[in-house]
């Protein structure tokens, strides 16, 4: 008996356990020392619940873009984090001229939605052409190439829209409707982020029945499952490659107006970390799996925002809270070693991840 | 989008694609920041050659698909590219003489549109004039088109040359005006700003001469070599390696200050791309976190000699091998939890890894060790019994030396078992392991040579500073080196220094592109993959590779096997 444990076991495995285990033990101390000093506060930990759930469904909207192309394609479209910039960006120049017009103020409901929608054309609009030009003379390439792609097509975007907008950070107005919070009983939410929240559950809830009830979004899964057969049954192939990059893009676009809402300013680089972040949320969740993707992105802004007080104020660290890009980086590899199929393993990972 | 349709008139098409390009260029800024540079003076500059350079190319692929239907149709392609080029251009002045386009854009500003109308007093003159500088760039690229293979081949290089000559201005300048003979040359070249017009007509000439002569006589000279007895042809490999010895060696003092600076910077992304070759380019190990080994490099010679944190007070030599060592044991280290990671896996781990170590210097936590955010300062400088490497031109050395040894390594190692097993393990790992090829200790090995190589640039990057932040190992640096691998040829050593050449120093000498570098990077990369992903100086064997088995290159969709769509 162990003599075939010691047979399977390489020293390698040995080594990574052993670091897993000592992580893990890391953080229970470092949660229980917290807890135990009892610096924060039940008001403390429940808004940074409710920011982790905020931060988390905006990472989740974008890793549908992530998760889905993946299913399709089975490359990370690198891309994605700018197509996620492009929208707001774009936006931002409508929604600062409503509010110079005093449309915001006055309807603040209907200028919302017409950003929201030139957000998300203007996304769905840059991850068309991306494919186009990108990617689509790239099938059937050696894996590395779109990836490098990829990475290419992200810089160029990256510096497009500085060149067209320029390198500043631009403030996006604030809605005045959107100001102050709701309280109830010790429940204490600002309204923005109960927007946020619920309005990226809506578009995740609306998305993932486009996916399995249209005749589309059959289609699209179809052409995710099996490219020949689809084909076959008379699917255009690319065209639904198309779609599925369009349907991310105006996912992320939706997401970009809500990261705006909640971080209140807009810059060409602003979508390389959400980006990462949302990817290793598709991961988190298994990546190629809609509902996973929510998941993911739900967990890691949670673990985002509740991490660093709990689990390193505890071990003595100054300043926990300049970690937590950290935190989310780590549970990226994490992951990668050690379930690479996500939390709700999908047996795509399993070819040749 | 229907195949036919878009043939009989490619000139439509091809004229969008050219006018939204145009458009781009010109809202980005590009075409104003390199209006500030004349390549030949009064006549014309950066900026305006950029346009017309993309127009003319444009106007020429759509010429090019008229071909063999008779000279009417390539000119008719030609100019109604070049025409629509131009109207789009000239709506967009249009459009900003009806709103004000600088609130959104910023870089549509009045000079840019003075640019575009040829600085002319009258609007619609300028428009005039615009539309006229279409009809004539379909003219020129037709006639291009129609030209013998040959001819076309002379005037292109030729012109070319003029336009490089009028770019490296800054570079040629301070070198020739050294010796007096050839500063009377210079004088004669660059009056001022750019080329003087009778410069750049003679050397035209002179380019298009040597060009035809070479043209004519190559093949001959090409053959006479083959043909000498192997002996001497050994001989002139010995003296050709000699000469370029001697020139690398002399190379700071011709060059001067500035230049060797550039120098210095391009040999530190040799460095650093040999290294990255050894990862990507040999064992097919997407890294992106390969800036995390320069940053411990850096980071173990600033603490090991720094005085400003007072740990140890050791010199340059005495820290050097242990940079590398930890290097060495950080690839190792890295590369244990990626070993059974493949692809974009691995790309997105390693990227989290060195996206980790960044935010771990940066941070407050280790700062009492590290400096956090103000890094550390006052790292020695390298020295030899009392020869210090200081300036610009004696680092220069330090660095060369580097490059030659990593060079050497890279060179032995590349034909060695150990380089063979790494090429196995890029082209199918399983076969590989199959053949008895023990992938964890050949892709630890290849991780640590990569990372030891980093280390070592590192260091001399720290000694070179004098002092090391945080802030200088970003994930760009990684994407930098991987560009500088793959636009040089993935697993070629010359390609490495290609590369580096073309895109580190390159964007040092022109200074306006500083702003646009990872614009032109990114298009770079896709224009790279799309067109010639085995780079500008391929691997033999990559080269083959990509070209008999998988056609990348225009190759439309339809005519692949279908089930090459799922890999």
């Amino acid at each position: 008996m162990l003599q075939r444990i010691r047979e399977r076991l390489s020293p390698t495995d040995i080594v990574m356990w052993s670091i897993g285990a000592v992580l893990l033990i890391m953080i229970i101390w470092g949660s229980v020392a917290t807890l135990v000093k009892g610096v924060y506060s039940a008001h403390h930990w429940i808004d940074f619940i409710i920011f982790g759930l905020a931060q988390g469904s905006i990472y989740a909207l974008i890793a549908m873009g992530y998760t889905m192309v993946y299913g399709v394609l089975r490359m990370i479209n690198f891309a994605h984090s700018e197509v996620f910039m492009s929208g707001p960006y774009t936006a931002y120049y409508f929604a600062a001229y409503f509010y110079r017009s005093g449309l915001l103020e006055s309807h603040p409901v209907i200028s919302m939605v017409l950003v929201f929608i030139i957000s998300m054309t203007t996304s769905t609009v840059i991850a068309y052409f991306l494919e186009l030009i990108a990617y689509r003379p790239l099938r059937g390439a050696p894996r590395l190439v779109p990836l490098i792609t990829a990475i290419g097509a992200s810089f160029f975007l990256q510096y497009v829209f500085r060149g067209l907008y320029g390198s500043g950070f631009q403030a996006y107005p604030v809605v005045k409707a959107l100001e102050g919070h709701w309280s109830a009983g010790p429940l204490r939410i600002l309204k923005y982020q109960a927007l946020v929240i619920v309005a990226a559950a809506l578009l995740m809830v609306a998305l993932y029945q486009f996916t399995q009830r249209t005749r589309l979004g059959k289609a699209l899964r179809s052409v995710s499952e099996d490219k020949e057969a689809s084909a076959l049954m008379g699917i255009d192939v690319d065209r639904m490659i198309s779609m599925t990059f369009m349907v991310g893009g105006a996912a992320a676009g939706a997401a970009g107006v809500l990261y705006a809402i909640m971080f209140k300013q807009v810059h060409f680089f602003m979508g390389f970390i959400p980006g990462i972040k949302a990817f290793t949320a598709a991961v988190l969740g298994g990546i190629g799996n809609i509902p996973g993707a929510m998941l993911g992105g739900i967990f890691l802004g949670l673990v985002e925002s509740v991490g660093p007080s709990l689990f390193l104020d505890g071990l003595g660290i100054v300043a926990p809270y300049q970690l937590k890009d950290a935190i989310a980086f780590s549970m990226l590899v994490l992951v990668l070693i050690f379930r690479p199929t996500g939390i709700l393993g999908e047996r795509l990972a399993v070819k040749k991840a | 989008m229907n195949p036919v349709s878009t043939q009989r008139f490619p000139g439509i098409p091809m004229g969008l694609i050219g006018g939204g390009s145009l458009v781009l260029l010109s809202l980005i800024g590009m075409v104003e920041a390199f209006n500030q540079r004349e390549i030949i003076s009064d006549v014309i500059s950066m900026g305006q050659s950029l346009l017309l350079f993309t127009a003319v190319f444009i106007a020429y692929l759509a010429a090019n698909r008229s071909r063999g239907r008779g000279q009417g149709q390539v000119f008719g392609a030609g100019i109604t590219a070049g025409l629509i080029m131009a109207g789009m251009l000239s709506l967009l002045v249009l459009l900003d003489q009806a709103i004000n386009m600088r609130q959104v854009f910023i870089n549509a500003s009045p000079a840019l549109f003075q640019t575009l109308i040829f600085q002319q007093e009258e609007l619609w003159a300028g428009i005039g004039l615009l539309l006229l500088a279409g009809v004539l760039t379909g003219l020129a690229a037709g006639l291009l088109c129609l030209l013998p293979a040959q001819l076309r081949r002379v005037l292109i290089t030729a012109l070319c040359s003029v336009a490089i000559v009028g770019l490296l201005q800054d570079m040629i300048t301070p070198v020739l005006s050294k010796w007096g003979p050839l500063a009377e040359l210079n004088d004669l070249l660059f009056p001022g700003n750019g080329l003087s017009v009778s410069g750049a007509v003679g050397l035209f000439i002179v380019t298009a001469a040597l060009t035809a002569a070479w043209s004519f006589k190559g093949q001959a000279v090409q053959t006479r070599i083959q043909a000498m007895p192997p002996k001497s042809r050994h001989g002139l490999n010995l003296a050709a390696l000699l000469i370029g010895v001697l020139v690398l060696m002399v190379l700071p003092q011709v060059l001067g200050l500035f230049l060797s600076e550039v120098m210095t910077i391009v040999g530190l992304y040799i460095l650093l791309g040999l290294g990255l070759n050894i990862v990507v380019g040999f064992a097919g190990l997407l890294d992106l976190g390969y800036v995390a080994f320069f940053a411990i490099g850096s980071y173990t010679m600033a603490i090991l000699t720094s005085p400003e944190l007072g740990f140890f007070d050791w010199n340059f030599w005495e820290a050097l091998p242990l940079a590398i060592f930890f290097g060495v044991l950080a690839g190792v280290i890295l590369g244990v939890p990626v070993l059974k990671m493949r692809g974009d896996y691995l790309a997105i781990a390693t990227l989290g890894f060195g996206e980790i170590i960044r935010i771990m210097v940066l941070s407050d936590f280790l700062r009492p060790w590290l400096g956090g955010a103000q890094g550390i300062g006052k790292i020695p400088k390298a020295d030899i019994a009392g020869f210090e490497f200081a300036t610009p031109q004696e680092i220069y050395y330090l660095i060369l030396a580097g490059c030659v040894l990593v060079g050497f390594i890279s060179w032995r190692l590349r034909d060695s078992r150990l380089g063979r097993a790494w090429m196995a393990v890029r082209e199918d790992e399983d076969v590989a392991q199959a053949m008895g090829i023990n992938l964890v200790a050949t892709k630890l090995l290849a991780f640590a040579t990569g990372a030891g190589f980093s280390a070592l640039s590192g260091a001399i990057f720290a000694t070179k500073l004098g002092s090391v932040y945080p802030h200088s190992f970003n994930v760009m640096i990684s994407i930098n080196i991987l560009c500088v691998i793959i636009v040089g040829g993935m697993g070629s050593m010359p390609g490495v220094t290609v590369g580096a050449l073309a895109l580190v120093g390159l964007p040092e000498l022109l200074r306006e592109f500083a702003e646009y570098r990872l614009l032109v990077y990114g298009a770079a990369l896709v224009a790279m993959m799309l067109l010639k992903p085995e780079g500008l100086w391929p691997e033999a064997t990559r080269q083959r590779e990509l070209h008999e088995v998988e056609g990348i290159a225009g190759v439309p969709i339809a005519a692949e096997e279908p089930a090459e769509l799922n890999r």
